[in-house]
């Protein structure tokens, strides 16, 4: 592997520039001449826009313009879209209210922007927002799932009938109704996945500039995909033509999922940069994040699982209403349904599955992809339900478990997915060793002496990453291909530049990616530079979510690298005056195998460049590209064990020990890697215990500060053990699986089980917080 | 407006700002030390950190008339030219950092931690030292051992002095 070859923990090339306060943000970004965007966002959660007057704001200090919704629709600037189109059960296609990106007419949820101040500074862009005076007409407003789907519930888009979006399903409904004909036990389960905020510790912000005399936009944005933002931003919202509009993301203090989508705030900003013809920058405060960065999860579930006499799993029928608040965010439609019901079969062999999901429209923030996306709701649902069987069939978890894993590959699942590797025992195993699983009795027992409930629970999850091909999810109703691009540029000095369309916000890649090219080409990672985050530098590129970076991008880099290679080889097989076959790289170097005969690969570089000798016929330069496209999606899995302590008088839960034992393929570097489970487990442990977004009945967000909705500190959480086990992915050249969902995807449920098996009560929703643990054991 | 002189980084410095500008403000508009981050409106995250008369402070708490006459150090002044902080050197060899935007605040707040513990830090008293700063990306994990390794560090560098 060489030093800083695949599997070598180096140390993050980008680092130095954020450890001494060099990273490029957007908020960093500063123009000439350029202006501050405040926006005037809605107090109520449904109303109507009966006027706006900014005559007194316009009098003010430094304002240039006060721009309302009217305008943008007058400009006829599009709709925001839903990119991926689902069908409900009857055939009919899902029921869509429009979303402008500020309401002209009528407001759906607290913080939808009305219209916006366009200012000298932000301060008096701000001062001017408070004399911009908005008559509403409130309406009643529906806050969450139950009051939306009530009947005589006010509708809000008149689209969508009921406030259904879709009625969908998947699966053999009749093959699981003849399961639990044959049932010896079913085991029922209710359950909510509790709404979360993402909270990617860097705002949204956007810098937006027009060069009138190009005809050509710049927007700065806090994006983890600049060439489908382009791509949207052009050819849907039809602000700016795709060949005159340069998007760039720059440093982007993490995403988490919420930084896929393209906001109304950055629509607004590239739409008012021409409109005022100067710069324009908005920055979003953390109050702003709260009330409009897409939200996450929020399903209410009711599940059954049928059971024979020998604990083996018969069936599961599951039935989940998703929230996605007031307007259809850009995949919204597709995380509880694609991302989510395939995904319901875990690590079991499951005969027959059938899931109905409701998508429910209200007026709270639109919700989306967030960090798992669908596959945290899964892998939930169904290791408590596990967890659930285990204790009401009187089993052990771990052996019932075990008894039910899918242990042959490929396993094609009854909801779609086909899973292509895997070793669900050597996980469990593994993570059973770690925290001494034989050994709980014991400690249980010493801990009920001193007075603590001790619990241990386990989390077996399965997720699928790099959605993929992009024929199947086109197929299934998705509105792009999910491929990624590559390009190799091998300078005439023999340095490496690396243009790739994935984008990293904190996942390491400018480091990842450079050993890809160091294990293969045998250079130091100094000589390699990676490219990305704008669209005037890398051709395209759909960009990084769902742990697809490595799996996809670093595969294009790969197809990319194996032409340059070749290439190469021809070149110094040339120079040589020899067989291409018989040229091998190593340390940097074209050698003759079998000889001393070598040159390096600076200088086949250069003669590549200078063509003074070409093998007849072969253009000039060192440079490929690639576009790949995966043939299936890849399966990462694992098991965690949570054990802990709950004290009966407060109902606080501290933990005593959390082990993760995950199967990610190959590991390119096991620090980064180890770095991304940690810091998803901190979120899935969040999920469980501290996280949750309220509303009140009338739609207000009470959680909308770092001072009501509580983040994960480091006095929250424990030091984590990991470990690895390794079935390579076959779908991929490098063996890679993906990694940076997982810990957000299995641990809530490590932790739920944990606290329902030491106080001996199943119910129990998150977060478990300390009133609710204590609800829970005492009544 | 008012004008406010303070040293910053070592250097001097005199800034016209609107009564209401925020130490951070200053920092991050005025004088362009971008470093310096904001990651909330409510002095919870913790991103802004930066050290006051060698205490660390959250920047957006802080009227920038506040700090007149004040020795203000930011992230871009820990580093001796070329050579990182203790602090920062244990981040980078630690994996303390993803995205990069809690950090500067995060190595300002540990390096107070660490003049304030002396030597004797433990792995419980960092994390609670830690709480008035948010990070979303690590899990803190890395961040804890960072902390702890740098302690050592800075305890070798102190003694080498």
């Amino acid at each position: 592997m060489g030093v800083e070859g695949i599997g070598a923990r180096v140390v993050r090339k980008e680092d130095r520039r954020f450890i001494t306060g060099q990273g490029k943000y957007v908020d960093d970004v500063k123009m000439v001449g350029m202006s501050y965007a405040h926006f005037i966002r809605s107090p109520h959660a449904h109303a109507r826009v009966k006027g706006i007057d900014s005559a007194e704001a316009m009098k003010m200090p430094g304002v240039i313009a006060v721009l309302t919704g009217q305008q943008i629709v007058d400009d006829k600037v599009g709709n925001l879209i839903c990119g991926w189109a689902i069908t409900s059960k009857d055939g009919s296609p899902m029921k869509m209210g429009a979303w402008p990106a500020m309401a002209p007419e009528t407001v759906r949820f607290v913080g939808q922007a009305v219209a916006v101040v366009i200012a000298e500074t932000k301060n008096q862009a701000r001062d001017a927002a408070e004399a911009v005076v908005v008559n509403y007409e409130e309406l009643p407003a529906v806050p969450d799932i139950k009051a939306a789907i009530a009947s005589g519930a006010p509708q809000l888009h008149p689209e969508a009938p009921g406030n259904i979006v879709y009625d969908w399903h998947l699966g053999d409904e009749a093959a699981v109704k003849d399961a639990f004909s044959k049932a010896a036990n079913v085991v029922t389960l209710e359950l909510t996945n509790n709404r979360l905020v993402p909270n990617a510790m860097e705002p949204r912000a956007a810098v937006a500039h027009y060069d009138q005399a190009e005809e050509h936009y710049t927007l700065y944005t806090t994006s983890q995909n600049p060439h489908v933002a382009r791509l949207v931003l052009s050819a849907f919202y039809n602000i700016a033509p795709e060949h005159k509009l340069r998007v760039i993301a720059p440093d982007v203090g993490g995403g988490f999922g919420s930084k896929i989508y393209i906001y109304p705030e950055e629509m607004v900003a590239l739409w008012a940069s021409k409109k005022v013809n100067r710069p324009v920058k908005w920055t979003g405060d953390r109050s702003e994040a709260f009330l409009t960065d897409a939200h996450g999860r929020d399903h209410v579930s009711k599940a059954e699982m049928a059971f024979d006499k020998d604990n083996k799993i018969l069936g599961l029928r599951v039935k989940t209403h998703a929230n996605f608040g007031a307007y259809m965010s850009l995949f919204s439609s597709a995380v509880p349904t694609y991302l989510y019901a395939t995904l319901l079969s875990g690590q079991y062999v499951i005969p027959a599955i059938y899931a109905e999901v409701i998508g429910v429209y209200t007026n709270t923030t639109p919700v989306d992809a967030y960090r798992g996306a669908g596959r945290p709701e899964a892998s939930y649902l169904i290791e408590r339900m596990m967890e659930t069987a285990a204790r009401q069939l009187k089993v052990d978890p771990a052996e019932l478990r075990k008894k039910n894993f899918i242990t042959q590959f490929p396993y094609q699942t009854p909801v779609i997915m086909a899973y292509d590797i895997g070793d669900f025992h050597a996980s469990i195993d593994a993570a059973m060793k770690a925290i001494d699983y034989a050994g709980f009795p014991a400690r249980k027992a010493k801990a009920k002496a001193d007075g603590k409930l001790r619990g241990i629970g386990i989390s077996c999850y399965i997720e699928a990453c790099g959605i993929a091909p992009s024929k199947a999810v086109g197929s299934l109703g998705a509105g792009v291909g999910l491929w990624e691009s590559a390009e190799i540029r091998v300078n005439p000095v023999g340095t490496i530049e690396v243009l790739t369309g994935s984008h990293s916000h904190g996942q390491g890649h400018e480091t990842t990616f450079c050993q890809i090219i160091a294990d293969r080409l045998g250079v130091p990672i100094s000589q390699v530079s990676i490219v990305h985050g704008d669209t005037d530098k890398v051709q395209f590129g759909m960009g990084t979510y769902g742990s697809r970076s490595l799996a996809v991008g670093g595969t294009a880099i790969v197809k990319a690298m194996e032409k340059v290679e070749a290439k190469a080889k021809k070149i110094a097989a040339h120079a040589l005056e020899a067989s291409e076959s018989d040229i091998v790289i190593e340390n940097g170097e074209f050698k003759v195998t079998g000889t001393d005969k070598s040159i390096a690969l600076p200088m086949v570089a250069l003669a590549a460049y200078t063509a003074h000798n070409l093998p007849d016929g072969m253009e000039p330069g060192l440079k490929e590209t690639a576009f790949y496209d995966p043939t299936n999606f890849t399966f990462p899995a694992g098991a965690y064990i949570c054990e802990l302590e709950v004290d009966p008088g407060t109902g606080k839960t501290s933990f005593i020990n959390f082990v993760a034992a995950d199967d990610f393929g190959r590991l390119i570097n096991p620090m980064i890697v180890e770095g991304q489970v940690h810091g998803g487990l901190a979120q899935g442990i969040g999920q469980a215990l501290l996280e949750g977004a309220v509303y009140d009945g009338t739609g207000q967000l009470v959680t909308a500060s770092f001072m009501d909705y509580t983040m994960p500190r480091a006095d929250d959480l424990p030091s984590f053990k990991l470990s690895h086990t390794t079935t390579l992915c076959p779908g991929n050249p490098l063996g890679v699986k993906g990694c940076g969902e997982a810990g957000a995807i299995g641990a809530s449920a490590a932790v739920i089980n944990a606290i329902t098996d030491a106080i001996g009560n199943n119910k129990l929703e998150m977060p478990a917080t300390p009133d609710r643990v204590w609800h829970a054991i005492h009544g | 407006m008012s004008t406010v002189k303070l040293t910053v980084n070592g250097r001097a410095v005199s800034v016209d700002v609107e009564d209401r500008t925020l130490l951070v403000h200053l920092l991050r508009e005025n004088l362009n030390l971008t470093g310096t981050h904001v990651g909330c409106d409510t002095s919870q995250c913790g991103a802004c950190v930066v050290h006051v008369d060698g205490r660390a402070v959250k920047s957006c708490t802080m009227l920038a008339g506040q700090a007149a006459g004040s020795n203000v150090t930011t992230i871009e002044g820990l580093a001796k030219g070329d050579e990182l902080h203790p602090m920062q050197a244990a981040f980078r060899d630690n994996h303390g950092l993803q995205c990069g935007y809690c950090t500067p605040g995060m190595i300002m707040s540990a390096v107070d931690i660490v003049h304030r513990h002396g030597g004797k830090l433990d792995e419980e008293t960092v994390r609670h030292e830690l709480e008035g700063n948010i990070c979303r990306c690590t899990g803190y994990h890395n961040i804890v051992k960072a902390v702890l390794d740098a302690a050592g560090r800075m305890k070798v560098a102190q003694a080498a002095e």
